[in-house]
């Protein structure tokens, strides 16, 4: 049940459904295009996704209006009034028209006008601290972004997961972010907004998935040589096959993290596999933000990180 | 005795920086040692390496930007290689190197190409459409250049000596912090920027002060060409922006050098505290470089149509609106950071609101064509080009703008293609214009017309095809930076973008072909008269290339088109004014002060990014005694005769005198 829809943001929302449709199926259609599960952000499948998705649309849209009449009348004028066009008038002096600038100025500041008032709304709408109102009483999830990968605190079942992240469909998702070392962005393109994960801070997101699946989730933000691998899978499953894979995890034979734990975790390494602890200290994440755990020790082997550094087992 | 320098720095296990490395050396090697045994030395040393001349410092800046355009270029072929490769295999370029390439483009591209090829055509330019015979602060303005050239060098030097910043080319923390990246390549980052910053620092200083206070009699500021008010905005944007980028870098050694707390995980450090202080600099920065480019275009536009430029005022009105409001939108580079609906939307705003001046702008020059006489000589095509291109850019700019989108178009190639979409198809677009327009009056002869086309072209179609994949990927979710990636969307796109990188190379030949064929075929491209497009200000009234004092006589200004109005004038009359009194006229003798400094702030950042203390002092120490000695001179100046400015003027005047005999010939209006 999607109880925050899309809002119509602006008058032009009927016409940019369309656009968009045409665009998703622009997309789909290419015949270079496998029908995967990655349509990145054209293909949202959460509320987030859909009203981002929307405005950005409508912006272009508004935009279009007048981009599209200045780039014909731009290569319109230079070719009619080419030199070798005798039929075109020479107005060697035309240089100055008062109605001409009057337009020239309100052209662009009425369509800025209009834009203003999508990017004022749309700020405060989708804002990502702001709650996704539902019936389905909210997960929270707690984020640790590590040198080179994600750890997903779920603080209310006392479990958490390295590189993937398992959340029932149609509920929305409270996420607190932060990050055990240097900067990064958490981003799931399919669901919507992407936030930073910074050290020493608590961020927060609220996304939520519609349909079952698996998305492609990434870091957006340059981390260190073990970037490329900081992707996961978010898997939006049944509530009552979240219920059972948190059961599943908790009464597994995974690792349990505790402070000991997370200082072996907390160590570079790149490309992990996903796994699940099974327990998780609850000060944890407290602890990392409030930094009295220290934080990521950073590349350990090497000539002083000189020029490359053997890398840890992942 | 060495700091933390030892053979370790040498990459001799990595064949691509040792090879590509010895093979600039042996080359540069090559090129010395032709210099010293064909006796070319004492003539590159009088008359270009301690030359104060603002045409000669313009045109090496030039030849800078265009060396380090190549560079860049070559480090964006490696990207795209790679990335093309990288669909769940390594590729070619391990992690620690492609981060290094990436961090390097960046760096070069903006801090090595585009700013020396702005701040070269405006050496070039703006003294000569001012009027006068050279900048406020000559010798000054040669040691920014050197400056500049020893950031540049510093930079190349990282390539074989230790390793380059893989931190991208803004160095955020905690990733730059000592802890994270321990090597020296954000060093040799810190001080580049820092040594070349100076120098473009002393460059703003300068030119505000040319525009402002040096310009010919009659030069009032609402009849300056507008080339030379993109100009002063754009170095008011230098004075005002390039200190907070010294202040953040240097906060940044400190963390690194002293164990400071600025931006590091403990201690109270924020990181976020240098991201708002780098994009404090960092967005003006975009609008140094591309305010210069409209200039350019307001120049080229108006000439190649035949007529004034539309609405000058309000292209001067809208060139203060931009510089003025560059300054408050830079958290838009961060809406991601969660400050709120509030904050984001304010900045969003101010943010659109440039692209009203940027609109005023692209109306005007449109109707600056209309009802003109439209020759498409290469420079008007590399500015419709512009226009085409730019529109382009500044909508998705304007999509970016607006938070929610930003919220998933942040980071990704979809902002990528964004910027180079309006870097390249303006300020790079705009560098070659000027490029074109004003070498026949540096040089005396004009480029090869049908190689600048063919640039033209390839550039243009090279560029769609490249960055419109991009777009495509950055909507698919596709992040920049990946070295490696597994998502099979992705793909065909990204491979597009490697067809598309392939037609700019052939672009890219073209340029050198061109600028190889005109030199060799200068003869048949000869331009007598000074005056090659039928151009309307001040710098085509002077013989090509002009004469080291530019105009005999200060030209007494009426108009904006004060040369323009010269030759009507001219026509009407059928004979060129009379010939003027000549005066002796007192010109700055050379200096090699800057290249000195520059040689010693060379040791210096070396020893620095090194830790070698004692030659941090040595230098540092010899840097200022260079300068001490350098006030302490007693001739400053030296005098051409009267006979000799009479003597060149006249050779000018003959050449105008034949002109003049053609066109009254045909009858031919202007």
């Amino acid at each position: 049940m999607r109880a925050n829809s899309a809002q119509p943001i602006c008058p032009a929302h009927a016409v940019s459904r369309r656009v968009r449709s045409c665009l998703r199926t622009a997309v789909r259609i290419s015949p270079l295009l496998p029908l995967g599960a990655c349509g990145g952000i054209l293909d949202p499948q959460g509320p987030i996704g859909d009203s981002d998705g929307l405005i950005m649309l409508n912006a272009l849209e508004i935009m279009l209006a007048i981009v599209m009449p200045t780039l014909v009348a731009a290569l319109l004028f230079a070719w009619w009034f080419r030199a070798s066009n005798t039929r075109a008038r020479y107005l060697p002096n035309f240089d100055y028209s008062g109605r001409l600038e009057l337009i020239v100025w309100a052209i662009p500041l009425l369509v800025i006008l209009f834009l203003g008032g999508v990017i004022w709304i749309g700020s405060h709408d989708l804002d990502p601290y702001k709650p996704i109102a539902s019936r389905n009483a909210p997960l929270n999830v707690q984020v640790v972004s590590l040198d080179w990968k994600w750890l997903f605190i779920y603080p209310d079942q006392h479990i958490a997961t390295v590189n993937q992240l398992v959340v029932p469909a149609n509920t929305p998702i409270h996420f607190y972010l932060t990050s055990a070392s240097v900067m990064n962005v958490f981003f799931v393109p399919q669901l919507g907004s992407m936030i930073y994960a910074m050290n020493g801070m608590v961020s927060q997101l609220w996304l939520e998935a519609n349909h079952q699946g698996n998305y492609y989730g990434e870091s957006s933000q340059f981390s260190g040589d073990g970037f490329s691998g900081m992707h996961f899978t978010m898997r939006a499953v049944a509530p009552a096959d979240f219920a059972s894979w948190v059961q599943s995890v908790q009464q597994g034979r995974g690792p349990t993290l505790d402070l000991t734990g997370y200082a072996t975790l907390e160590k570079q390494s790149q490309n992990v596999q996903p796994y699940a602890y099974r327990s998780v200290d609850p000060s944890l994440f407290r602890a990392i933000t409030a930094r009295t755990v220290p934080p990521g020790p950073g590349p350990q082997t090497g000539p002083g990180g000189l020029r490359g550094h053997p890398r840890p087992e992942g | 005795m060495l700091g933390k320098l030892t053979w370790q720095a040498i990459p001799f296990d990595q064949p691509i920086p040792l090879v590509a490395g010895g093979a600039v050396f042996l080359v540069l090697v090559a090129v010395i040692i032709w210099i010293i045994v064909k006796g070319h030395l004492p003539y590159l040393w009088n008359e270009w390496i301690t030359s104060v001349d603002h045409k000669r410092i313009g045109v090496m800046y030039m030849l800078l930007s265009l060396l380090m355009l190549l560079r860049g270029f070559i480090d964006g072929l490696m990207m795209r290689s790679q990335q093309a490769l990288a669909f769940r295999a390594p590729g070619y370029l391990p992690p620690e190197h492609y981060d290094q390439i990436f961090s390097a483009h960046g760096t070069i591209m903006i801090f090595f190409g585009a700013m020396p090829m702005m701040i070269g055509l405006m050496n070039f330019v703006v003294p000569l459409q001012l009027g006068v015979r050279d900048v406020a602060f000559p010798t000054l303005n040669s040691t920014s250049f050197w400056l500049t050239a020893t950031g540049a060098l510093l930079v190349n030097l990282s390539l074989v000596v230790g390793e380059f910043a893989r931190t991208g080319w803004l160095p955020y923390p905690p990733l730059s912090e000592a802890q994270y990246t321990p090597g020296v390549g954000v060093d040799y980052y810190i001080w580049a920027l820092q040594i070349s910053g100076v120098g473009t620092l002393l460059t703003g200083v300068n030119f505000v002060t040319t525009i402002l206070k040096i310009r010919a009699p009659g030069m009032s500021y609402m009849r300056m060409p507008v080339f030379c008010w993109t100009a002063l905005a754009s170095n008011l944007l230098i004075v005002a922006a390039f200190p907070v980028l010294t202040a953040t870098l240097a906060m940044l050694a400190l963390d690194r050098y002293l164990g400071f707390h600025f931006f590091t995980d403990t201690a109270g450090g924020n990181q976020m505290m240098f991201v708002n202080l780098i994009w404090a600099w960092g967005h003006p920065e975009v609008y140094i470089l591309v305010l210069p480019a409209f200039g350019v275009f307001s120049e080229v536009i108006p000439t190649f149509s035949g007529k004034p430029l539309f609405g000058y005022r309000s292209m001067v009105a809208a060139t203060l609106f931009i510089c003025l409001v560059s300054f408050m939108v830079w958290l838009h580079h961060f809406f991601t950071m969660g400050a709120g609906g509030d904050v984001n939307a304010v900045f969003g705003i101010a943010t659109s609101i440039i692209a009203v001046g940027t609109g005023v702008k692209i109306y005007n020059w449109i109707f600056t064509m209309y009802g003109g006489r439209i020759r498409f000589d290469a420079p008007m095509l590399w500015s419709i080009g512009f226009i085409i291109t730019f529109v382009i850019g500044g909508m998705t700019g304007v999509m970016l703008a607006v938070p929610p989108a930003d919220f998933e178009l942040h980071n990704s190639l979809f902002l990528v293609a964004h910027f180079h979409n309006v870097i390249i198809g303006g300020v790079v677009f705009g560098g070659f214009a000027g490029l074109t327009y004003w070498f026949p009056k540096a040089f005396g002869f004009r480029l090869h017309e049908g190689w600048g086309k063919a640039a033209f072209w390839f550039t243009l179609a090279g560029f769609y095809a490249t960055f419109m994949p991009l777009y495509v990927a950055g909507l698919l979710g596709m992040t920049r930076r990946l070295q490696e990636y597994d998502v099979a969307a992705w793909r065909p796109w990204v491979l597009a973008a490697g067809v598309g990188v392939l037609i700019t190379l052939a672009g890219a030949v073209c340029q050198v072909t061109q600028l190889v064929v005109s030199i060799r075929r200068r003869d048949e491209l000869r331009d007598e008269t000074g005056d090659p497009w039928n151009g309307r200000s001040l710098e085509w009234s002077t013989a090509s290339p002009p004469p080291a004092f530019n105009y005999a006589v200060l030209p007494n200004v009426h108009g904006e088109e004060p040369y323009w109005e010269i030759k009507r004038r001219t026509i009407e009359a059928q004979h060129l004014a009379p010939e003027p009194d000549y005066k002796p006229i007192e010109l700055p003798r050379n200096s090699p002060t800057g290249f000195i400094t520059a040689f010693f702030a060379t040791i210096t950042g070396f020893a620095l990014i090194w830790q070698i203390w004692w030659m941090v002092g040595l230098g540092l120490v010899a840097a200022y005694a260079v300068f001490v000695i350098f006030a302490w001179r007693d001739k400053e100046e030296y005098e051409v005769p009267a006979e000799e400015v009479a003597a060149i003027d006249r050779a000018r005047r003959s050449a105008r005198e034949q002109w003049l005999a053609a066109h009254a010939q045909v009858g031919e209006q202007v």
